[in-house]
């Protein structure tokens, strides 16, 4: 059994107010909790009050990033594992033809973005640049490919015995497919999330708000069902939600994709602080 | 059938959105995808066909040179870049499944992924009727 907790699951920036208390304002950050593995999916500002609540004594931490948009890596830089002599951070990200992942990572690890370089951390973290690829990491297997979204963009698919959690934050299968929601293999993603047990997937607007966004790299509400539902999902959690929203609008949204769609699977909002267990 | 790379679900739906005729195949060489241009050149429709090898493909519409002899596989460009992983062009004669005369212009190119993944070949071509 694995958990995967959620201390962050807003899209594009951090959104606190008294209007978003229940999903939170954090943005992508996701906790694997199995055994004691320490491993992270996104640094967005949640990864600054994860941080908090790992013991100094953690030896090992794994950070894998879908990409490197601010609101994925926002956060790594208050993340205070990495000021810890005692704790080896490795970060794990896409790679690309042209540049590679550590000096990508400089760019935000250096002013006028930042005042501490990655040199300067007492360990340097390890960097693990990664494709369509697979590796494990303690009993977890991943597997991980280049998904539909601006910029190198990874999805991942964790394995733990027979369950499977699927992590897609930022996606837009109806653009990177020959006839969505038809033709699963020609749909961006489609073999990460086949069958999953649990799929995190982007969401972050209505149908009418995504006609006026193509191309940007998300997906609507409705859409995320659709694509849970070619792939055949046990269950789906929406995430990426856009800043814009309160949680009142967030519900009302929700409730008229459930309504339109009528899946046939569990479907929810991811909430800040809500922890899965398959 | 596994699903497809980001990099052809993209190359399809690019390829079916042009004007021209495209033509898409993996890194084997078996044919994924051609475009209602090229079906019209090629005088069959994708859907009949389906995907082929490229043993079928490069012998379907009998291409042949300027002086009437059959070209083998490797004389043509597409399969070229298959194998080199480089862009090919060159000119040749086809029969059509409806019969018709086509003189094409072939020019492809590799694609390849981040970060230097061979995924396939995408041929795009031009026809004068004979």
């Amino acid at each position: 059994m694995m958990k995967i907790k959620v201390w962050g699951c807003r899209g594009s920036l951090p959104s606190p107010g008294p209007e978003n208390i229940v999903y939170g304002g954090n943005t992508s950050c996701v906790q694997i909790i199995k055994d004691d593995l320490c491993i992270i999916l996104d640094g967005g500002s949640g990864i600054q009050r994860l941080g908090k609540f790992i013991s100094k004594d953690v030896k090992e931490i794994h950070i894998l990033l879908t990409h490197l948009h601010i609101d994925h890596t926002m956060g790594l830089g208050f993340f205070q594992p990495l000021y810890n002599p005692n704790t080896q951070v490795h970060l794990w990200g896409p790679a690309t033809s042209v540049e590679p992942l550590l000096h990508r990572l400089r760019r935000y690890f250096s002013p006028p973005l930042f005042p501490v370089r990655l040199n300067e951390l007492p360990n340097h973290p390890e960097i693990h640049e990664i494709g369509d690829s697979e590796f494990s990491i303690g009993p977890l297997k991943f597997k991980t490919s280049y998904i539909g979204h601006a910029g190198p963009t990874l999805g991942y698919r964790v394995v733990d015995g027979n369950k499977t959690f699927v992590y897609m934050p930022d996606h837009e299968p109806s653009l990177a497919s020959v006839d969505f929601p038809n033709l699963p293999e020609w749909t961006s993603g489609y073999d990460l999330a086949k069958d999953a047990d649990l799929l995190f997937h982007d969401g972050e607007y209505t149908p009418e708000e995504y006609r006026t966004k193509i191309g940007w790299g998300h997906s609507s509400m409705n859409d995320a069902i659709h694509f849970g539902r070619v792939c055949g999902v046990k269950k789906l959690a929406i995430f990426h939600h856009d800043p814009l929203n309160s949680d009142q609008q967030l519900e009302k949204i929700f409730d008229e994709a459930m309504e339109k769609e009528s899946p046939s699977f569990d479907v929810s909002l991811c909430k800040e602080g809500d922890i899965y267990e398959i | 059938m596994a699903g497809q790379p980001i990099e052809l679900i993209l190359a399809r739906q690019f390829g079916d959105t042009l004007s021209q005729a495209v033509f898409l195949v993996d890194p084997e060489g078996n044919l994924l995808f051609y475009n209602e241009k090229a079906e019209m050149i090629l005088g069959v429709r994708f859907g009949e066909t389906g995907a082929m090898s490229q043993e079928v493909w490069s012998k379907m519409f009998h291409p042949k040179d300027e002086k009437g002899n059959s070209l083998s596989a490797e004389d043509l460009p597409l399969v070229q870049t298959i194998k080199s992983h480089k862009p090919a062009r060159g000119s040749f004669y086809i029969n059509s499944a409806t019969g018709e005369r086509h003189l094409l212009n072939v020019t492809s190119i590799p694609i390849e992924g981040r970060p230097h993944r061979f995924l396939g070949a995408m041929a795009l071509f031009w026809n004068s009727v004979e």
